[in-house]
């Protein structure tokens, strides 16, 4: 192979100037789809109403807006909008570190027991009532369980000081199906009511959002981000083996230990406001991989922005297929992501893989 | 700098793959770790780069414990080329080379110019500079260790640790590998398979069986066609390279009438004076 061909087939955005342009590009699409995400919907609020209203919001010595469109922007669409790009980018950067980890391009974060130990949370309270659970909260329950499951996987997965690809995936495999099986146990003695409620917190969603919902998240998905996104060349150290991470320097079992809490608690954040959203943190990565090549310090920035547009593409196109009757988000990403992804994979695949 | 293994034991799953193990490697040197396939020469390695504590012994380096230096200032001196462990990964060329950085960069201290041309440099000395913006999966076995070796120089360490680091190469990529290791200025620890080439190219060598280090000295005078034959299980007769002067092996079957000629697995070999 010529070095011509090389560089026509490898991943486009790869050399720094063209990495700039990309986020540039993505960083511009980002608020473009938050605005679309608040102007589209059931009552269609035009573009200058919704700069109207949150400019007085936030101070600004602008008529005050509306009443309505007051309520619709700010107490709905807003914080809607907002988790979505919160939920996409936070997800995408966990699928990201948890495949450097397990070096596995299956990795997501329901590879380490954090969905099915959320989703556990969440049926519970559905089914049983908050008080079986101690009065705990639908999203703190899903917290604690995706934190007690990931504990779990962590402990299974440890062999001499650090945490051995494969094992960790198997111990996650593992407690996944088991976790899933008392779900799912669950689900056998509840009313069809509380199964409609279940599949639809499995699926996702940010329709309910409010401010409120968004304080931690926000919080969460800043810090943890901002660490994970210094942590570039070092995944890319783990990614090519333990042993040669640990002849770079690295302290392996220490270093794998600090991002498995951080994607933890991340990702435990996320799934307790918006329900199990899949295939976000498995293939968003991907894409960014195609787009900018392997190397983590693009590939980290490169998923949060990609996930920052597309989950809220994708929760518009969950409220407006079947509007009024909104779908479950998680229909929406494997309906629309698989087939994108799958041309994506086909079209970059010539030659070189 | 000068590495030193003193009685290392490692025990994996309760069995003891290394047992007392002794190495040292003088300033400067190129020294051979030989031994048959499961003697332990991979395994003693890797208590030397960090992967694999040994349960009992010292592994110094630079005179002091590796085990107690922080992983990043044992990583700057020295630097390994182990068995290919393939990643799913697409990385290119470059990225992998540029890995040999880490240990020299912290958060706040980079030097990125200084960095690009470690890298430029130590992959124009293994010949992988036309290579830098191929994908690590599309290259053939001999160039990927190439490319490894670059990691290795790039990481600029006074040591090199490599684990058979001329299997998957041809002859001409073998020799010049060796040729290659011997120009640098830096201690070489490498566990070699062929005897021609330790041979050709080892000032010292540690020979390996079951686990234990059985020889270890100058090359002429550990490499006796009595050892190998001990050692390996075949008849070896030793001669001269009629093109370098140094000596070079030729290797036969046991004669099937011997009873039992050499000892069994089972029975470690005891280390023995030689010659």
């Amino acid at each position: 192979m010529t070095s011509a061909t090389t560089v026509l087939v490898g991943p486009r955005f790869a050399a720094p100037g063209r990495f700039a342009l990309l986020c540039g590009g993505l960083a511009v699409a980002t608020v473009v789809v938050v605005v679309l995400g608040v102007v589209i919907g059931a009552v269609a609020v035009p573009p200058g109403t919704v700069v109207g209203v949150v400019a007085h919001r936030l101070g600004l010595p602008v008529a005050a807006p509306d009443p309505v469109a007051d309520q619709i922007v700010w107490a709905s669409r807003l914080p809607r909008v907002l988790l979505a790009v919160l939920v996409g980018a936070g997800l995408a950067v966990a699928g990201a570190v948890i495949q450097s980890v397990v070096r596995n391009p299956l990795g997501d974060p329901y590879l380490i027991g954090v969905v099915p130990g959320a989703g556990l949370g969440a049926v519970t309270v559905i089914v049983a009532g908050g008080a079986a659970v101690g009065g705990l909260s639908m999203s703190v329950a899903a917290f604690v369980g995706a934190l007690l499951a990931f504990a779990v996987t962590f402990l299974l997965g440890r062999k001499d000081g650090h945490w051995p690809p494969t094992r960790l995936v198997l111990a996650g495999v593992a407690v996944g199906y088991l976790v899933s099986a008392v779900t799912y146990f669950l689900q056998t003695i509840a009313t069809p009511t509380q199964v409609t409620r279940v599949l639809f917190w499995t699926l996702g969603s940010v329709a309910s959002a409010r401010w409120s919902d968004l304080v931690l998240p926000v919080i969460v998905v800043v810090a943890a981000t901002g660490w994970l996104l210094l942590q570039g060349r070092r995944l890319d150290a783990l990614a090519n083996g333990t042993d040669v991470a640990s002849s770079l320097g690295l302290a392996v079992g220490r270093f794998q230990l600090q991002l498995m809490l951080v994607v933890a608690l991340l990702t435990g954040t996320l799934v307790a406001v918006s329900g199990g959203i899949l295939f976000v943190g498995l293939v968003i990565p991907h894409v960014a991989r195609l787009l900018v090549g392997a190397g983590n310090r693009r590939v980290l920035v490169g998923s949060v922005l990609l996930g920052a547009v597309f989950l809220p593409l994708a929760d518009l196109a969950a409220r407006t297929v079947r509007a009024p009757v909104e779908l479950p988000i998680g229909i929406v990403t494997a309906a629309v992501g698989a087939p994108f992804f799958l041309w994506l994979l086909r079209s970059s695949g010539k030659g070189t893989r | 700098m000068r590495v030193e293994v003193e009685g290392v034991d490692v025990e994996i799953a309760g069995r003891t793959i290394v047992a007392g193990a002794v190495l040292r490697a003088e300033p400067g040197t190129v020294v051979g770790l030989l031994g048959p396939n499961g003697s332990g020469k991979t395994t003693l390695l890797r208590t030397v780069h960090r992967a694999l504590r040994p349960h009992a012994g010292t592994v110094h380096v630079g005179g002091d414990d590796v085990w107690r230096l922080a992983p990043r200032t044992a990583a700057r001196r020295a630097a390994v080329v182990m068995q290919d462990d393939p990643t799913d990964f697409e990385f290119t060329v470059r990225e992998v080379v540029e890995l040999g950085r880490v240990p020299h960069q912290g958060l706040l201290s980079r030097d990125p110019a200084a960095d690009a041309a470690t890298v430029a440099d130590a992959m124009r000395t293994a010949r992988v500079d036309g290579l830098a913006d191929r994908l690590i999966s599309t290259l053939s076995g001999g160039e990927r260790q190439r490319v490894f070796l670059a990691r290795a120089l790039a990481q600029s360490t006074p040591v090199l640790v490599l684990d058979e680091p001329t299997n998957h190469l041809d002859v001409r990529a073998q020799v010049e590998l060796l040729e290659l290791l011997r120009g640098l200025r830096v201690t070489v620890v490498a566990a070699l398979h062929d005897l021609n080439l330790a041979a050709a190219y080892c000032d010292d060598v540690v020979v390996m069986r079951d686990g234990r280090v059985v020889a270890q000295g100058p090359m002429a005078d550990v490499l006796v066609p009595d050892l190998v034959s001990r050692v390996y299980g075949v008849a070896a007769a030793r001669g001269v390279n009629a093109l370098t002067g140094r000596p070079s092996f030729t290797f036969a079957p046991l004669p099937q009438l011997e009873e039992n000629p050499c000892p069994s697995p089972a029975s470690p070999l005891q280390p023995s004076p030689l010659p």
